[in-house]
């Protein structure tokens, strides 16, 4: 029974995630950590980073939507400075215009400095069966080509291998009489061996991180210098890239330079920032006559051949959801900050060269959608990434589309009743059964609560667990929601409520589907806390807000909730009301998606109006409302339901990218709790990520890294608290305290 | 007190393994043979009244020569207070090769080549390449890597910087 074409079943991923997770998982945690720790570090530093960074992208947009003309004009330029240049079609193409440059050179041995678009078009492969000899002079590339592996990072290939596995790989690989141990033998084993081919070397191959087509000038951006020996030994440069690299001038440089070493691995800047414009004034150096002067001082004889590569780029060009993906400058912060990238590394992320965060739009527009399919589910959509990535990249986004894509490609013959039924929405029938029951959660919510206790008591009954498990992937492992009889909404509406004697403001307080069917009490307290602040509250009927269908790539059943909910609020918000929302991955689509699933400005009234709900508690207290109306850990009533006055706090990954963690810490701290917050980019769960089996394993060592920082001494007697209902869940899991959303520890009716 | 731009780029380095030594242009001997691990090559600084060829350095190595030396000297400039970087530039003089095959650079530096910033840099680098410069490098600490299991220096470039500032010039 397979799931999609071309893609490996349910059972084959699981078994493929868990292999990861024991063999390469733990080596790319060690080393991905300290690229994400220090891009926080060097970005915090930084006055300028959003200037930058705002910079960035304007000059990538620029120069994207001239790229033809770029084109243009560094074939002129490049030419003018006695260079040759050639645009490639596709890898094909590419690789043969290279491999006859090579022939034409006569050229026996080729060294190449680290270009991820000569991975892309497999050049090397095409090389050596022109009977070239290649050496990959970059220390990461130079271990994958020795351990013949594909590459698991987009700008740092080499992170799933351990200095231990490169040791026993050079030893047994160069037969050692004195085997390496340390990374400095190791080091300087593979520099002195590759010295020796780079002496003898007839052509040098780079990449290029960025072209600036007004001079023909390339910029390389390095650590180990490898770049220039290889391009500046030999006589003859030969540059592989993208079209996408090329930018309109050298005085766009800076904004790129100030960024991509920060973002890539936390460095203020990279040891090496080559400058180019080939063919360069350096003389040829000469190895061949060892007695005689290296260099014919005063003259140069080189050649230099820019290779521009197509290969489906200027399609992504013309591709509204792709195009942003030619903005990318592959510094790799996006699989440094994916939570599931740091526990399984790029191989898990399918691809056949690009693995991880904005890879899914590079493999997409190269080597066409099946290429990204395969592991796509891996994006959340928790967009830490957002935040990493330099040029402002919407990366979740191209990933939605993409699984969008893949579902609308999928198999239709692949019909099924019981999920049928439970899921009303629009989207192909081919679509994976998952992928449907998870997005129609709504609709199963309500169901729930109108067969409550029923619902929950299906949900321990093994044979059906089993049958969930084996017909839509729901992991059996995971406790089910608890589905509540009374609604929210009708708890609200039948209660004896109280107007505020002194209303100060009139919200709605937004029924999300999970505190409307499940997380009940959190709505409640929500609502005490309002009132008791002086809010005139309301809670109309509202759809649920889309989130659920995007996350499983079902763009146009998202577009139709966003519509319901618009209609719905527009007419209070119209009034003055605020919107206010307790599940932060609602919010994040209110302030978020819906701009581009609304049309025109549509979107721009709820934006503008909608506060998370403890951003919204802060914002009252900021504008003079009373502390003493929320329950404090000194109150009387404060004992009650186990409450300390030490708080363990998670945030929600979305809430932090909206920057809105810290107006819980503050209310909390108001309040007078002591708060430490959790250090972890994603929970793990990520809306139903963590329900479905085939991704059991990886949610749980994604939240092992949570569980480990609330057990600790410091951590192990706080009262858990957690923004997101995902969170929560995962929490339950994770802990054997219970935990509970801030609201609650606020309530004064507790 | 304000810090002079000499400062602020010796602030930025500190994190890194450069040794940085100031004197002025009389006191060059010392200072420069005291960076020197033999055997010694290097490119002729842009400097009057300073010539490499009065030291133990070879101006125009053999094949060998570059592949045995252990310190290469260079001249290094404009200089980027924000960052310690240094950018290195090459004509028709093998200043690459100088700077990267041996274990040791030593990057002379006029004291009143110091900039702010790297878009300072950028621009003068802008009107150097306009005017028919191919080479440039911006350097900051040695050649490094991540790539064997831990951090190295020392990987395809030097292992140690030496940084001398001419503070007369």
């Amino acid at each position: 029974m397979t799931d999609q074409p071309n893609q490996l079943t349910r059972r084959e991923k699981t078994a493929k995630i868990r292999h990861l997770l024991e063999t390469e998982g733990e080596t790319v945690h060690e080393t991905v950590t300290p690229f994400n720790e220090g891009r926080y570090r060097r970005y915090a530093e930084m006055d300028d980073l959003e200037e930058y960074r705002a910079e960035a992208r304007r000059i990538q947009k620029d120069a994207i939507d001239r790229l033809p003309e770029l084109i243009e004009q560094v074939r002129d330029t490049v030419t003018e400075n006695g260079g040759s240049v050639y645009l490639a079609e596709d890898a094909a193409d590419a690789r043969r215009h290279v491999t006859e440059i090579a022939e034409s050179k006569g050229a026996e041995r080729v060294v190449k400095a680290k270009s991820m678009t000569t991975e892309e078009i497999e050049l090397n492969d095409a090389l050596e069966a022109a009977d070239l000899d290649v050496w990959e002079t970059d220390l990461a590339e130079f271990v994958l080509q020795i351990a013949e592996e594909e590459p698991s990072h987009i700008a740092s290939p080499a992170i799933h291998k351990s200095r231990e596995e490169i040791a026993a790989l050079f030893n047994a690989h160069f037969d050692l009489d004195e085997p390496l141990q340390t990374p400095e033998e190791l080091t300087s084993f593979a520099r002195e061996y590759l010295l020796d081919r780079i002496t003898t070397a007839d052509i040098g191959v780079s990449g290029a991180n960025f072209i600036a087509a007004d001079t023909g000038t390339l910029a390389l951006i390095t650590n180990e210098g490898n770049a220039r020996k290889c391009l500046v030994t030999p006589d003859t440069h030969v540059a592989v890239a993208g079209v996408e690299k090329l930018i309109p001038t050298i005085a766009d440089l800076p904004p790129f330079l100030n960024l991509i070493g920060p973002a890539g691995a936390g460095q203020d800047i990279t040891a090496y920032v080559s400058l180019f414009r080939p063919p360069v004034d350096s003389p040829v150096a000469d190895f061949s006559e060892p007695n005689e002067p290296a260099f014919d001082v005063g003259n140069s004889d080189r050649s230099f051949h820019l290779v521009l590569v197509d290969n489906g780029r200027m399609a992504m060009r013309e591709d509204e959801a792709l195009r942003e993906t030619l903005y990318c400058i592959r510094c790799g912060a996006c699989a440094n900050s994916c939570a599931n990238f740091q526990q399984v590394g790029g191989h898990a992320f399918g691809g056949e060269t690009y693995s991880g965060g904005i890879a899914t739009g590079w493999e997409a527009g190269v080597h066409g959608e099946e290429s990204a399919a395969e592991f796509n589910d891996l994006c959340t959509g928790c967009s830490r990434c957002v935040d990493a990535c330099p040029v402002n990249i919407d990366i979740p986004w191209i990933n939605t589309v993409v699984r969008d894509r893949i579902n609308h490609g999928a198999d239709t013959s692949a019909f099924d009743h019981l999920v049928d039924g439970l899921t009303p929405d629009d989207e192909p029938t081919g679509i994976d059964r998952s992928k449907r029951l998870f997005g129609n959660f709504e609709t199963l919510a309500k169901w729930g609560s109108r067969t409550a206790p029923l619902s929950n008591t299906i949900a321990d009954v093994s044979v059906l667990r089993s049958a969930l498990d084996r017909v839509a992937g729901v992991e059996r492992e995971r406790e089910l929601p608890r589905f509540q009889r009374e609604t929210f909404r009708a708890w609200f509406e039948a209660r004896d409520a109280v107007e505020p004697s002194d209303t100060v403001r009139e919200a709605v307080l937004y029924p999300d589907v999970y505190t409307n069917h499940v997380q009940v009490d959190r709505g409640k307290a929500a609502v005490r806390v309002l009132e008791a602040l002086d809010v005139d509250v309301t809670v109309p009927d509202v759809p649920s807000s889309g989130r659920a269908p995007l996350s499983q790539g079902m763009i146009d059943t998202a577009s139709s909730h966003a519509r319901g909910v618009h209609a719905a609020l527009a007419p209070d918000i119209g009034d003055g009301r605020d919107v206010v929302v307790i599940e932060p991955s609602d919010l994040a689509m209110f302030q978020g998606e819906y701009e581009r699933l609304l049309p025109g400005d549509a979107h721009e009234p709820l934006a503008e109006n909608s506060y998370e709900l403890l951003e919204y508690v802060f914002g009252l207290l900021e504008n003079g409302a009373e502390t003493s109306a929320l329950c404090g850990p000194d109150d009387r009533i404060a004992a009650r339901g186990d409450i300390g006055t030490e708080i363990a706090y998670h945030s929600h990954c979305q809430q932090r990218t909206l920057g809105l963690e810290g107006h819980t810490v503050a209310v909390l701290e108001r309040a007078g709790y002591d708060v430490v917050t959790s250090d972890v980019e994603c929970c793990g769960m990520a809306g139903s990520f963590g329900y479905k089996s085939e991704y059991y394993d990886l949610s749980m060592a994604v939240g092992d890294v949570l569980r480990e920082q609330f057990t600790e001494p410091e951590t192990e007697d706080r009262t858990v608290v957690a923004s997101g209902t995902s969170c929560l869940d995962q929490l339950d899991s994770l802990l054997e305290r219970p935990s509970r959303h801030p609201i609650q520890v606020l309530d004064p009716g507790r | 007190m304000t810090t002079t731009p000499v400062d602020a780029f010796e602030q930025s380095l500190a994190d890194l393994p450069v040794r940085i030594r100031r004197t002025a242009t009389d006191d060059l001997d010392e200072t420069l043979e005291a960076c020197l691990d033999p055997p010694t090559i290097g490119v002729a600084l842009p400097f009057d009244d300073i010539s490499l060829a009065d030291y133990p350095i070879t101006l125009n190595p053999t094949g060998e020569e570059l592949l045995a030396a252990s310190t290469g000297v260079t001249a290094g400039g404009p200089a980027i207070a924000e960052y310690g970087s240094i950018v290195v530039t090459s004509r028709f003089d093998g200043t690459e090769h100088t700077s990267l095959y041996p274990d040791k650079h030593v990057i002379v530096l006029a004291a009143s080549d110091i900039v702010p910033t790297l878009a300072n840099a950028i621009s003068e680098l802008e009107e150097a390449i306009d005017d028919g410069l191919t080479s440039a490098v911006i350097t900051t600490g040695p050649s490094a890597t991540a790539d064997m299991g831990a951090p190295v220096y020392g990987a395809h470039g030097p292992e140690e910087v030496d940084v001398i500032i001419l503070t007369d010039r």
